[in-house]
């Protein structure tokens, strides 16, 4: 984000000397000047001169990449319209996605959002402890949150076993298409979560994360978050919502 | 106590008793507007804390609390306008 503060610094200059000059004048040179404030932001970028700018405040931070977090939206938008599908097609049939929502096994589900909500809490504690520079406990955590994602994959597994055991499959209804569609793309994101905290988990063997730079972890905490709050969602949509 | 005062701890905590909550309303058969009602905002409650306390968007630029945080409104919203459609 901080690409972007020079700039718009720039701008509210110059809009500040375009309210000031005479109101014949204003719009144009108001236009002029704006085009002028962004070409210099951009040589000030090139010219690595952003330092003789103010600083942003530093309690206005997005932890980590700017590039996570715009994955991150468009996979939460993914799922956004996966939710709204199965809440508009459960609104044409409700009896029978009440009726076929009593088999699925609502103390595996609510385990499942105590593990990922666990496995969460120990990223953060990871992310907190690279923030002050608490070395072991940074590679600890993460090794933590991971276990925690294994749990998770371990009940799910046992729960598509019962399913699919009982001749349950996408084509047996629509409820089940929907559960077993959403709950495996979720299942998915869980694995790639727990692939990025190996990577993470390497590197802080390594003393990557520190209090000066924390970005890659912070980045990778970011996405494991995400899987959480997907699951927040539709643990109560799809388990339990009558 | 003084382990409260870290605000991930204090979601945590919260976050286990919410999923209490909801799990206790799946096993007494809850179900219409009001349950419906009560588990949307339980799973606002518990989204809006991860988003602040764990991914720490609490200080971060108001453009992205407002895109996170208007993701869990939208989702909550399309939700309770298709279970509303199905109560009719």
């Amino acid at each position: 984000m901080s690409a972007f503060r020079p700039s718009s610094f720039c701008l509210f200059h110059d809009l500040d000397s375009a309210v000031q000059s005479p109101p014949n004048f204003a719009f144009h040179s108001y236009c002029k000047s704006s085009y002028r404030a962004a070409g210099l932001a951009i040589i000030r970028r090139m010219t690595t001169l952003d330092a003789s700018l103010p600083a942003p405040p530093a309690d206005k931070r997005l932890p980590g990449d700017l590039a996570i977090w715009v994955f991150i939206l468009a996979e939460m938008l993914a799922f956004a319209v996966f939710f709204a599908a199965y809440a508009f097609a459960r609104a044409h049939d409700p009896a029978l996605f009440n009726e076929y929502q009593q088999t699925l096994d609502r103390n595996a589900g609510a385990l499942n959002t105590l593990l990922l909500v666990t496995g969460s809490w120990f990223v953060v504690r990871a992310v907190q402890a690279a923030h002050r520079d608490a070395g072991p406990a940074v590679a600890r955590n993460i090794l933590l949150g991971f276990l925690c994602g294994g749990g998770f994959l371990v009940v799910k597994v046992f729960e598509y076993a019962a399913k699919f055991g009982a001749g349950i499959s996408l084509s047996t209804n629509t409820f089940y298409m929907f559960y077993i569609s959403l709950t495996f793309f979720h299942f998915m994101h869980v694995i790639l979560g727990m692939v990025i905290l190996v990577v993470l988990w390497l590197q802080a063997r390594k003393g990557a994360y520190t209090s000066a730079n924390a970005h890659g972890l912070e980045s990778g905490a970011a996405y494991w978050h995400m899987v959480d709050l997907l699951w927040i969602i539709l643990f109560p949509l799809v388990y339990v919502m009558r | 106590m003084n382990a409260l005062h870290n605000p991930a701890h204090r979601a945590w905590l919260i976050l286990l008793i919410a999923t209490g909550i909801t799990w206790y309303l799946g096993e007494v058969g809850a179900a219409g507007t009001g349950a419906i009602v009560a588990m949307l905002a339980i799973a606002f409650v518990k989204g809006r804390l991860v988003i602040l306390d764990f991914m720490e968007l609490r200080g971060a630029p108001l453009m992205w609390r407002l895109l996170l945080e208007g993701w869990l409104i939208l989702v909550g919203s399309l939700i309770l306008l298709a279970y509303w459609m199905s109560l009719k």
